[in-house]
């Protein structure tokens, strides 16, 4: 049967560039297809009436959205580089860890950047030093959350690998995940990187960089906006 | 699939009775432990370190956290017994982001009932009755969300239920009238008796609501 992988996303999306890492990972070839969020494709809307947000995986004709359900559905689909542990207690923690990044940490990460006073965005980096302590410790001294090759986990991990230093660079505010604070985390965003499904699918930094300095606060904004 | 199994939980949690169906489905025993969420036992603060929250699932002395994680987890170490997730992955893409919908729209929706009365607190009433009409869609004309059977987008809403009367009667929310094929759902789950036995007098909810919706409006406005 052929196969039709269809990825609607954009180049800056945290959770879009996950589902390319997946994708790369297992070896899964798809059409990326660029989306202007000011102005939707009909196919966009179409695929996820629902948020009408990317990413959407399409698979032959059928849509799936939201990132970590489209990393389960790749790694239930295609079987090879699995990216979930076997025991099911291992997949629990794998998947609030997953969630911990997502529901703690990316908030926290977006206040600490363009929160509305110095006082509010130090508030935030405290906290998120704070959460960054515990996948700190999560980490175990494996060499990936995944243990020896990446897994759900590392990838959804990008937020804290590549885009908290983009954030905080674009935003002008100081660097948290040193090496002296966070010994195993640095040493885990090096090995990371070093990766190719995760390297080559990070968005260009200095790109990154500028268009976050124009649109970070809008971030913060929309999500506020949304709770 | 033996083992200990403990439960702490909350008695009005919706969150709690997700666990507690999928628990009773699969017709697994297990220990309540009831917490008082204002004096946290250092067992919950043990066992749920990071985010201090009930429900916890204490498996062989191992703990799951966050609801449906629990549920996922449950499915997959008891699955002789019949599965609450579909096989099929594409189904299951579904079933997981519907209930995510139930957490990151209904339940975020419904918390901004609890706003003051005014302009704020009607169009959260609206963007509830929103998500309740779009879970209405995804429904058409199936019995439960998973088909035929009773299944994991089923067990994430069902337990929102519990707390329409309390909507009713406090908030003046009428579900019936803009949502019936929610309520006929509900009433169809409700002859299960997983789902019946978690739900509780609707009286004792409906104090439990008035009461903490006081303490929530007082603190974040």
């Amino acid at each position: 049967m052929a196969e039709e992988v269809l990825l609607f996303s954009t180049w800056f999306s945290i959770y879009g560039r996950r589902v390319e890492m997946a994708l790369k990972l297992k070896g899964i070839e798809y059409k990326f297809i660029e989306e202007d969020l000011t102005n939707k494709s009909p196919s966009l809307l179409k695929y996820n009436p629902v948020h009408k947000k990317v990413p959407v995986l399409v698979h032959n004709g059928k849509p799936v959205a939201e990132s970590l359900v489209i990393l389960e559905y790749i790694d239930e689909t295609w079987k090879n580089h699995p990216i979930l542990p076997k025991h099911p207690y291992e997949r629990a923690n794998t998947r609030f860890w997953a969630k911990f990044i997502d529901e703690k940490c990316w908030p926290a990460i977006l206040q600490a950047c363009w929160g509305k006073d110095q006082k509010e965005r130090e508030k935030a980096a405290e906290e998120l030093s704070k959460l960054l302590q515990f996948l700190e410790n999560e980490l175990k001294g494996k060499r990936f959350f995944g243990g020896e090759t990446i897994g759900l986990l590392d990838i959804a991990g990008n937020t804290i690998g590549y885009w908290l230093g983009v954030f905080e660079e674009a935003a002008g505010v100081s660097e948290l995940l040193t090496r002296e604070k966070f010994p195993k985390l640095f040493n885990w965003v090096n090995e990371w990187l070093s990766v190719s499904a995760i390297k080559e699918n990070l968005p260009p930094r200095d790109k990154h960089v500028a268009f976050m300095r124009l649109n970070g606060q809008g971030f913060w904004d929309d999500y506020n906006a949304s709770k | 699939m033996a083992g200990k199994v403990v439960l702490l939980d909350f008695w009005p949690s919706l969150f709690g009775m997700r666990v507690r169906i999928a628990l009773a489905e699969k017709g697994i025993k297990y220990e309540s432990k009831e917490e008082d969420l204002s004096n946290k036992s250092p067992l919950l603060l043990e066992m749920n370190p990071i985010i201090k929250q009930i429900p916890v699932l204490i498996h062989n002395g191992k703990p799951v956290c966050e609801s449906l994680i629990i549920v996922q987890y449950i499915d997959e170490v008891w699955n002789d017994k019949p599965p609450l997730l579909p096989s099929d992955p594409y189904q299951r893409a579904q079933a997981r982001f519907w209930a995510d919908f139930v957490d990151k729209k209904v339940y975020v929706a419904s918390r901004k009932i609890w706003r003051p009365k005014g302009k704020e607190q009607e169009a959260g009433k609206k963007e509830f009755l929103e998500t309740l009409k779009t879970m209405e869609g995804e429904l058409g004309d199936k019995p439960y969300f998973g088909g035929e059977t009773f299944g994991y987008v089923d067990l994430s809403l069902i337990p929102f239920y519990s707390w329409f009367y309390a909507y009713k009667v406090l908030d003046n929310i009428n579900i019936e009238a803009e949502c019936p094929k929610i309520i006929a759902w509900a009433k169809r789950c409700m002859q299960k008796e997983a789902v019946a036995k978690t739900f509780h007098d609707p009286k004792k909810v409906l104090e439990f609501v008035a009461q903490t919706r006081k303490k929530y409006v007082s603190r974040n406005h």
